[in-house]
């Protein structure tokens, strides 16, 4: 069930009416300052408490990251990197992982089930477990390998923003939780601007390709970062330098369509005319009496050749 | 049976020549009915205007449940048939000189066609495409079929095999298409894969190197059936 009333949503997955556009909202985000973040994994642990998720006990990878990677009910992640930066000093870098919230959602592209998936005017996009079908094509839209397949119940999951609770105007569990401040929620707006203060005073302390993430290629996420390294977004466990919805996704969901029309289309199309303007083939009685004729010849034959 | 004359006079009675036997007639109409719930069940996760489809299966889960399962059906029903085709579908020189008159034969004009096997090249085209398309099918299928390989194949092989699924699949439901056409044009044929028999007429139109093939075969007491070894 959508949190928010229709008038909220501005795009639903398989549809191609157009949604309500007249409600303008204030787009929400979250920006996660991973330059303040000492991995204790509160957010985590808040994020399972709130959506009421206990993920099966795992294996032990030798690893602080635990669990290994995301999955159906773990919906944040904290990825841990050790860096050895040019100087030759070991930095920790420690990225919360989760939905990012796209404007161009690549899962709601995929989806091929009216309405399972949904934007919502502040930018949350949100999945509709009710109407999921279990296709997974939700995951190959993704240009960040968010969305996890749930074997069991075989439905797609990944983080919501806790719409939920941003619907009735609180944080996201996560950001509530976090204990240095390093997640934080707001107006998008505000949260660039809060993410510009800290950039500039990164770069002066000695980060000087420190950045905001907020990729265009994807219009933009509602889940930003700031991140020391911004040249290389690739170092914190795989960030895309430039995310974008596959094309082979693009072409499928588009060209392929238009393709698969046409071509359909004129078979049936150009069927139909053939059969008004030339007309049937039909066997005129003149070519039985031929057939009947060639039977006799053969059976001839076969007499002369009898020994 | 009636004295038969060209032009005027009464009519012979046909004779029937066999085309297709029960367990080649039995195949391919499972096969064409696995193709028409492939289909719709498809169309229903590829055009968002189509989904109502899937109601016809009992909703998008069901859809999304039965499509492979159907898809595995077919590969191995239409696979079995085109064994069965296979030598009969082999190019000759006859799909050449057929092919070069190709305006004849979407105009109906026999004139100067050349005497053809059990197959002319549009028959055969249909046959090796399909062959061909339910091939890329059958593995992009596996590759996008979530409950069971999402984990075999890396995320940028799914989404390749989703548009190459997707493009193969609208060709051949268009190859379908004409064929399904091919059956209405061409009058006699639909008898061929509903009693199994053409009459001596339409083969002597259509095939005619076929029906002394099997005439000659009749004729020395051999089976009739409606594959074996080509002789052409």
């Amino acid at each position: 069930m959508p949190t928010y009333p229709s008038l909220d949503i501005v795009r639903r997955s398989a549809t191609d009416s157009p949604e309500p556009q007249i409600r303008v909202e204030q787009e929400v985000a979250k920006l996660i300052d991973v330059s303040k973040c000492i991995g204790c994994k509160a957010c985590q642990s808040a994020c399972n408490e709130w959506n009421d998720l206990r993920a099966p006990v795992g294996e032990n990878t030798g690893f602080i990251q635990n669990p290994a990677d995301l999955g159906p009910d773990t919906w944040t992640l904290m990825r841990y990197t050790e860096h050895e930066n040019a100087m030759g000093d070991l930095e920790w870098l420690i990225r919360k992982d989760g939905c990012m919230h796209c404007t161009d959602p690549g899962c709601l592209k995929a989806c091929p089930s009216p309405g399972a998936i949904v934007q919502y005017a502040n930018g949350i996009v949100d999945f509709n477990e009710a109407d999921c079908i279990g296709c997974g094509y939700c995951v190959k839209g993704c240009p960040f390998d968010i969305p996890r397949y749930g074997v069991t119940d075989k439905k797609a999951y990944k983080c919501t923003l806790c719409v939920d609770r941003v619907s009735v105007g609180q944080e996201p569990a996560c950001a509530k939780a976090c204990p240095t401040g390093s997640i934080m929620f707001g107006t998008k707006t505000a949260m660039l601007d809060q993410a510009a203060e800290r950039v500039e005073d990164l770069k002066s302390r000695g980060y000087e390709h420190a950045g905001i993430y907020d990729p265009q290629g994807v219009g933009g996420t509602h889940v930003m970062y700031v991140l020391h390294h911004a040249d290389q977004p690739e170092l914190y466990q795989g960030l895309p330098t430039n995310p974008k919805i596959s094309p082979l996704v693009r072409f499928w969901k588009g060209g392929a369509k238009m393709f698969g029309l046409a071509a359909m289309g004129i078979a049936a199309v150009g069927g139909f005319l053939h059969y008004i303007t030339i007309g049937p083939n039909e066997v005129p009685p003149e070519a039985e009496a031929e057939a009947l004729a060639l039977k006799r010849d053969a059976a001839a034959q076969k007499q002369e050749h009898r020994p | 049976m009636m004295e038969s004359g060209i032009g005027g006079g009464p009519l012979a009675t046909p004779i029937y020549v066999t085309r297709y036997n029960a367990f080649q007639r039995v195949n391919h109409w499972l096969t064409a009915t696995l193709f028409i719930l492939l289909s719709l069940s498809g169309l229903a996760m590829f055009y968002p205007g189509l989904f109502f489809l899937s109601g016809l299966f009992g909703g998008g889960v069901a859809v999304r449940t039965l499509h492979p399962w159907f898809g595995l059906g077919l590969a191995a029903s239409f696979f079995v048939l085109a064994a069965q085709f296979f030598t009969r579908n082999l190019g000759s020189m006859d799909d050449v000189r057929w092919m070069l008159r190709f305006r004849s034969v979407i105009t109906n004009e026999h004139e100067g066609l050349p005497d053809l096997g059990k197959y002319n090249a549009g028959q055969k085209g249909v046959y090796w495409s399909q062959l061909f398309l339910i091939a890329i099918l059958l593995s992009s299928g596996l590759a996008i079929w979530q409950v069971h390989f999402f984990t075999w194949t890396s995320i940028e092989t799914q989404r390749m095999a989703l548009l190459i699924h997707a493009l193969a699949a609208s060709i051949a439901m268009a190859i379908i298409i004409v064929h399904i056409y091919a059956g209405i044009w061409i009058k006699g044929t639909g008898r061929a894969m509903i009693r199994g028999t053409v009459t001596g007429g339409w083969a002597y139109m259509h095939h005619r190197k076929w029906l002394r093939e099997m005439l000659a075969a009749k004729t020395q007491n051999r089976p009739v059936h409606g594959f074996g070894p080509r002789h052409d």
